[in-house]
């Protein structure tokens, strides 16, 4: 089990409380997965040759104004922002990605490095929604759309990196409630394509899979059409790109999801106790998702 | 008629579940109203009263599960599993309903007016279902006995090794399953279906538009020349 929500704030006077509006329907999916949580959340975009580097360390004591620091040094390049958070830091550079990853995996190998983007910023880790969410001041977010999860892990193991959501690529993250019985193999093939990964979790298998063919050409829809004919397994996924949202839910609908559409906002959950806090939730269309059938939300 | 007021918004729900399992002298012609249910699961399960309770709002899965004698009533739209195992009594939902609906139900009649998920009636052994939308695939997969009676459309694998269930549809079906057959309606099966729309609303809808679906009784008993097919 595992619970999923999302959220796209149409109405642009709400989207600076994204985070206040979003913080029940997670702590609401708290029983479908106790054991971690994580977010994506969109907001405003950095500049147009810039990268937020989403990092995560294990080491509550770790310094990361020495990593700051050597970044200037090593790189000869300024960071332009560096906000952390706990354990977690989003440092801002107008340095290409894979300049950052090999200097990270040189310097600080027990740094991870958690999504990159010029929109999204990540936080996930071990612990129930509430601790997660209090200690990343999630109530304190902005931004236009978002993405969670609240993890009950049955496949691999409890650690923040096995947490949900899974990036690749560039502004780009996904959210699995479910198994697929074919992710080593799945794995295997996207191997041969030259992907690397970093856990052995089956969701990061979707979410490569399904980058790897957007990078191939696909759309978002042709992607997820091969996803149907790869992915065996359970699956409700919910997936948030620069500009939208995105939800599918396999041929069998073994996995739930309940979907609210108002004026003002959109909104998706695992079940509807996390919506009913929503406001003027009463005039909103509640339904359920159609299994094999790709649903779409434009910012 | 006495109406008692329950609030999940303050009070928890093994509270007001607890007040449901009460006697059923205490509760026999009550009307028990529940406010902000907000989609909470197994609200008012179990009941065995002549209790008329009213849910006003979204229930999440199991609502009114294993019901007996008692009349329920969700205004909003429910999670998996409504009135799974009904032993008797009614069950009516005014929106949707998601997977399972009625699944494994013994009796009662189960009334959802807008569309039913996957795997509606599944395993039914002999309560009724009418469901005002459509009802989506696997539905009434081994369906024992019973009569379920669909007025939009019916998803793949409808009736999948199907006993002896009644399956009238309006719409369209995307696919039979296994050893499910259009049949002949004869009066009596005409009249249940009369009977059925009449109870569940209906009743100005035509009993001709619909085709009844039953078992081919193929699959009752095993033939190792077939085994493949099973």
């Amino acid at each position: 089990m595992c619970g999923i929500v999302g959220l796209l704030v149409k109405n642009p006077k709400m989207r600076a409380n994204i985070g206040e509006l979003m913080l029940p329907m997670l702590i609401g999916m708290t029983e479908r997965g106790p054991d971690s949580a994580g977010l994506a959340v969109f907001g405003a975009a950095v500049g147009a040759d810039e990268r937020k580097f989403s990092l995560y360390t294990g080491e509550l004591d770790f310094n990361w104004q020495k990593l700051s620091h050597d970044f200037l040094t090593h790189l000869g390049s300024k960071v332009i922002n560096f906000a952390q958070k706990a354990n977690h830091a989003v440092l801002t550079t107008h340095l290409e990605p894979e300049t950052v990853k090999i200097w990270l995996k040189e310097h600080y190998p027990q740094v991870h490095l958690l999504a990159i983007g010029q929109l999204m910023d990540i936080y996930k880790d071990v612990g129930t929604p509430a601790e997660v969410a209090a200690r990343y001041d999630f109530s304190q977010l902005s931004g236009s759309h978002l993405v969670g999860h609240t993890r009950m892990a049955t496949e691999s193991a409890i650690t923040p990196a096995h947490a949900h959501p899974f990036t690749a690529g560039q502004d780009w993250c996904l959210v699995h409630n479910g198994s697929l019985s074919n992710a080593p193999s799945l794995r295997r093939k996207l191997q041969h394509e030259g992907i690397c990964f970093e856990t052995d979790n089956d969701t990061e298998a979707a979410c490569r899979f399904l980058e790897w063919r957007m990078r191939e050409g696909d759309d978002l829809k042709t992607a997820l059409e091969h996803g149907f004919e790869e992915l065996d397994g359970f699956y409700t996924l919910l997936m948030g790109t620069k500009d939208q949202l995105a939800l599918v839910r396999d041929p069998f609908a073994c996995k739930p999801a309940v979907v609210a559409e108002h004026d003002d906002y959109v909104a998706i959950a695992s079940e509807f106790r996390s919506l009913a806090h929503l406001p003027d939730i009463k005039n909103a269309k509640v339904f359920e998702p159609s299994p094999k059938e790709m649903y779409v939300w434009k910012v | 008629m006495e109406s008692l007021k329950y609030d999940l918004a303050k009070i928890p729900l093994r509270e007001v579940n607890q007040f449901l399992h009460s006697d059923a002298s205490l509760l026999n012609g009550k009307h028990i109203e529940i406010n902000n249910p907000n989609g909470a699961h197994n609200i008012a399960v179990g009941l065995k009263s002549e209790a008329i309770v009213t849910i006003h709002g979204h229930a999440g899965y199991y609502a009114a599960g294993m019901n007996q004698i008692a009349d329920v009533t969700i205004e909003g739209s429910v999670g998996s599993g409504v009135a799974e195992n009904m032993m008797s009594g009614r069950v009516h939902v005014k929106g949707f309903a998601s997977n399972a609906a009625g699944a494994t139900a013994n009796g009662g009649l189960l009334v959802i007016d807008g569309d039913a998920g996957l795997r509606c009636g599944i395993s039914l052994k002999g309560a009724d279902i009418v469901v005002g939308g459509s009802v989506g695939s696997f539905s009434a997969f081994m369906a024992q006995a019973g009569n379920m009676v669909i007025l939009g459309d019916a998803g793949e694998g409808l009736g999948d090794s199907i006993y002896e269930a009644r399956l009238f549809v309006r719409g369209k079906v995307i696919s039979l399953g296994a050893d499910c057959e259009v049949k002949t309606m004869s009066l009596e099966d005409r009249k249940i279906l009369v009977d059925l729309l009449e109870r569940s609303g209906h009743g100005d809808v035509s009993p001709e538009s619909f085709t009844l679906y039953g078992s081919a009784r193929t699959l009752y008993h095993f033939n190792v020349a077939k085994s493949g097919a099973y």
